[in-house]
């Protein structure tokens, strides 16, 4: 490793860091400034200034709309991790005539995008009078053939002989399936849990268009309220909210990554 | 005598057994139910209604008046409008696509060796995968503000003329490509991160015994041993660019004078804005085709050019 | 002058624990020279040192004479051959067995001639076009070679390249590798966890154990004269014997429970003290019908029955012993048995350090011929 090319590489990597930070940066200066100031063109904030955080959770539903997504997040992403499981568990573990079709079936609607689908969702929950509930805004996406996908990958390495071995001391298939099966595929467990909630937590579309109201929307759809209701258009506290609602999900980035690296790679590598 | 007796009672037993077994459920649909149910109701039932709905005329709550068969589509492709979303949406995939690829493999390549701080560079590049669409939008809403925002400042301070990158007709497109290549980079330089990881250290180590530079060395080995990784990130993101929606709706609304109208918005606008549900389906169907026709493309050059160990 | 010399080589990570101390060596053009040792004990970094792929602490390393410590791997002019092969599976055999040759500005005629040559020497022109994916673990093993031999470097490196491979197939690549070395006149460096490999390939062997030398030299001085406990326990197979032992009166007390009575000849050739650590082979224990003189009793633990050779298994105080006779024994476990041993063939070490004080004198089934 020569010197020229690890000064180069670090200069690299520093610009690029900086560019890609800098949105987040602007906006974290903004949330700490005065409104006037921000219109001076003078972003750099002289105190921690809190006020734009205060507006935005006292003005604004924040909060509701925070625990919303919380709510919605942690709900779906156990759900999708639970079915996902069985469903994996009975393609690998369970022998039965429709098993490749109903693999081939599941695989096949990977392709199919989800903006093809909301239409007919979006009847299917508002005739179930299910727009503005959280079962409204979960039930959708509570299958994951990406989940299943993954945890078939993970079950197919574990060896045949240990359901053997459970047969022969008398455990049932169940007994077997979460006692044995459930544990030794925990990393996926988790890989796929960061990966669930972010989605969850980030995801637009859906949450736009099955909740009319305050009742159950999500910190997204906040977000685009916020941003379109603002008549006087309140920068600070625009920045602010949108520091906010993303610190959940950096943070899970942040502890997560490797797990997502490497469950992103299994995910990529067949 | 005993066995005579006994010898028809068995298969009487067993025959109880087999109704008994048959009232049941086998235990895989118990495994596979919940998962099947919300695979037929909400993916397999509303693809085939789409399907369907797209031949017919529609009421403005959907329910279908008259088969017209292919008119629906006819329509969308004499359209100029729609003609004009599919354009852009080709404009906005090739202004996104390879830019978002590039950029990350660089990144992830420079910081694939595990040296000093590389930790931190991994943390950032990887980062903008935590950001919602909607929070980045408001993020760069800010940057590309008329008055307020720094861009336009900083052209100030040079004595520029100040530029409605969100509201002009010739900057909208790009700024919206740009902020997606920043929400995108995340993802792709995690894959590609993961599958720079998956490379054993022997095989950087027979290009320095030779000495092979580091051109020579991506592209011997590095670039051809992560094709996988690759192939999935270009894939994955052609197909996120035809599906763009939230940046559209957050930042542009598909303005101005519809230079940012992709695909997905005009759908969008058609379903849940005009009622026209019949449109609205075949351009869903339109947009599986789509597609459907990049991963089989995928799924072909994959087999012809990639490696597997 | 030697092609590589090494000289108070010591690495460390971390600036506290050394990975390897004040390592010496010389290996002369042409040997095949040998670092063997248990996992962990510093061997694969002192070959990928002398590689270029780590740096070095302090010491000196020099090749063909000259300072090579922050000298390129390039520049070095050695070929490596690894224990995964690095084989690209993206390329053909073709390109994987020239794979550095365009860097290194060889005539693409040159690269043709050096490929057919390769390839005819290990039997691999039938797979050129192939990918490596298509190939047996043998058959890769050679690609890895041919791409050494192509490079026509007069050193090569060897880091485990056999342990991939099935029981056969190592046996006959050990020769293979061998016969190829001694053709070219190859100067080769090859590191292996196997006594076995080290022992048959070696011309000179170094043992490593926690990033010390242990011991240098030829197969059968190593075997014959094992500087320490842990060499004599490391070279040869089954195992050397190793048991304390102390002196009492005309006998000795091997690990407090077997009493093997001496003759004046052994007494006399006892080393000085009284204690020691004493090991024998296991071929130089012998059965005994009757008699007292260097004969003992102990208790059989298992018997392994070859056909052609058993091994016997016994208890001697704490320690297990094994003893190898030509012939079937039928032994039934369990029961007493009358051994033979003599103090003249065990090999004596200090009772603490481990360090050999005196080796056996007489060493079983040493002959030279000569047609």
């Amino acid at each position: 490793m020569n010197k020229t090319r690890t000064i180069v590489t670090y200069a690299v990597l520093t610009v690029a860091a900086v560019v890609m930070c800098f949105p987040v940066l602007f906006s974290l200066c903004l949330s700490f400034s005065d409104l006037s100031d921000i219109l001076r063109g003078d972003y750099l904030p002289d105190s921690l200034n809190l006020t734009n955080y205060i507006n935005a959770f006292s003005t604004q539903p924040l909060l509701h709309y925070m625990l919303n997504s919380a709510i919605t997040g942690v709900l779906s992403t156990v759900l999708q991790i639970l079915f996902s499981l069985l469903a994996a568990y009975a393609i690998v573990f369970i022998e039965f005539k429709a098993k490749k079709f109903i693999f081939l079936i599941m695989m096949a609607t990977m392709m199919i995008p989800g903006e093809v689908l909301v239409i007919t969702n979006f009847q299917t929950i508002r005739s179930w009078d299910l727009l503005n509930t959280y079962a409204g805004l979960i039930l959708p996406g509570i299958a994951s053939t990406f989940g299943i996908f993954l945890f078939r990958q993970n079950m197919m390495q574990i060896p045949m002989e240990l359901k053997e071995a459970s047969t022969v001391v008398g455990m049932g298939e169940f007994g077997f399936f979460w006692k044995i099966v459930a544990p030794m595929v925990m990393n996926t467990v988790v890989t796929l849990a960061i990966y669930f909630f972010l989605v969850n937590w980030n995801s637009y579309m859906w949450p736009l268009l099955s909740t009319t109201n305050d009742t159950v929307r999500t910190v997204q759809i906040g977000l685009r309220q916020l941003k379109n209701t603002e008549a006087v258009s309140d920068y600070g506290m625009m920045a602010a909210g949108a520091m906010v609602t993303s610190l959940p999900t950096l943070l899970l980035i942040f502890f997560g990554q490797k797990r997502l690296q490497e469950g992103m790679t299994k995910g990529a590598i067949k | 005598m005993t066995l005579e007796k006994t010898a028809p009672t068995m298969p009487q037993g067993t025959e109880e057994e087999v109704v008994e077994a048959k009232k049941r459920l086998p235990v895989w649909v118990i495994y596979l139910l919940p998962s099947m149910l919300i695979f037929i109701l909400f993916t397999i039932y509303p693809f085939v209604k789409t399907v369907i709905t797209s031949f017919f005329a529609t009421s403005t709550t959907g329910s279908l008046t008259q088969f017209v068969g292919l008119q629906n589509y006819i329509d969308l492709f004499t359209n100029g409008n729609y003609l004009q979303s599919l354009g852009t949406t080709f404009l906005y995939t090739i202004l996104t696509v390879p830019l978002t690829v590039i950029i990350s493999l660089l990144l992830a390549v420079l910081s694939a060796e595990d040296r000093p701080g590389m930790g931190v560079f991994r943390t950032i590049f990887s980062s903008t995968m935590g950001i919602s669409v909607a929070a980045g939008s408001v993020f760069w809403n800010l940057l590309f503000h008329p008055t307020a925002g720094l861009l336009n400042q900083v052209i100030r301070w040079f004595g520029g003329q100040p530029i409605g990158w969100l509201t002009d007709t010739h900057y909208a497109i790009f700024a919206i490509s740009a902020v997606s290549i920043w929400m995108n980079i995340g993802f792709s330089y995690l894959v590609l991160m993961g599958g720079l990881k998956n490379i054993d250290d022997s095989h950087y180590e027979s290009v320095e015994i030779v000495g092979g530079g580091f051109f020579y060395r991506l592209r011997k080995v590095t670039i051809p041993l992560i094709s996988p990784s690759l192939f999935f990130v270009c894939t994955i993101s052609l197909i996120n660019a035809f599906q763009s929606f939230g940046l559209i709706d957050m930042l542009t609304s598909g303005g101005p004078n519809n230079s940012t109208n992709l695909m997905v918005y005009q759908l969008y606008q058609d379903a849940f804005v005009n009622f026209r549900i019949g449109s609205a389906s075949a351009q869903g169907i339109i947009l599986f085709v789509l597609i459907f026709l990049i991963s089989q493309l995928q799924t072909k050059l994959t087999e012809r050019l990639v490696t597997y160990q | 002058m030697s092609k590589i010399e090494i000289r108070d080589l010591t690495k460390s990570y971390d600036g506290t624990l050394n990975i390897l101390e004040k390592i010496s060596l010389d290996v002369e053009e042409g040997e095949f020279y040998v670092l063997v040792g248990p996992s962990g004990c510093g061997k694969s970094t002192l070959l990928r040192i002398i590689a270029g792929l780590e740096k070095i602490t302090s010491g000196t390393l020099k090749i063909d004479g000259k300072l090579a410590n922050n000298m390129l791997p390039k520049d070095r002019n050695l070929s490596m051959v690894f224990q995964n092969y690095a084989l690209y599976p993206h390329m053909t055999v073709k390109d994987n067995i020239l794979f550095g040759l365009d860097v290194k500005k060889v005539p693409k005629d040159e690269q043709k001639r050096r490929l057919d040559e390769a390839a005819e020497m290990l039997g691999l022109t039938p797979y050129l076009k192939r990918k490596p994916r298509e190939l047996s673990g043998g058959q890769r093993q050679r690609v890895a070679l041919a791409r050494s031999v192509c490079s026509q470097s007069p050193i090569c490196l060897m880091d485990e390249p056999l342990s991939n491979l099935d029981a056969k197939l190592r046996g006959q690549m050990r020769t293979e590798i061998r016969r190829l070395q001694k053709k070219l006149g190859l100067t080769v460096i090859y590191v292996t966890h196997d006594q076995v490999e080290a022992m048959t390939m070696g011309d000179r062997i170094m043992v490593l154990h926690g990033g010390k030398i242990q011991q240098t030299g030829t197969p059968l001085e190593l075997y014959n004269k094992p500087a320490n406990t842990f060499v004599a326990g490391f070279i040869g197979s089954p195992q050397m014997n190793l048991v304390q032992a102390k002196r009492v009166g005309s006998t000795l007390v091997l690990g407090d429970s077997v009493t093997l009575p001496l003759s004046g000849e052994e007494i006399a050739n006892l080393p000085q003290g009284n204690q020691w650590q004493i090991g024998i082979r296991a071929e130089q224990i012998e059965p005994a019908s009757t008699g007292t003189e260097g004969v003992c009793r102990v208790k059989v633990v298992n018997t392994e029955m070859m056909g052609n050779e058993t091994q016997v298994l016994f208890e001697v105080g704490d320690a297990l012993f094994t003893a190898r006779w030509t012939g079937q024994y039928l032994i039934s476990i369990g029961s007493d048995l009358a051994v033979h041993l003599s103090a003249n063939d065990f090999h004596f070490f200090d009772a603490e350090k481990g360090t050999l004080i005196r080796p056996a004198l007489h060493i079983k089934g040493r002959a030279a011929l000569s047609a």
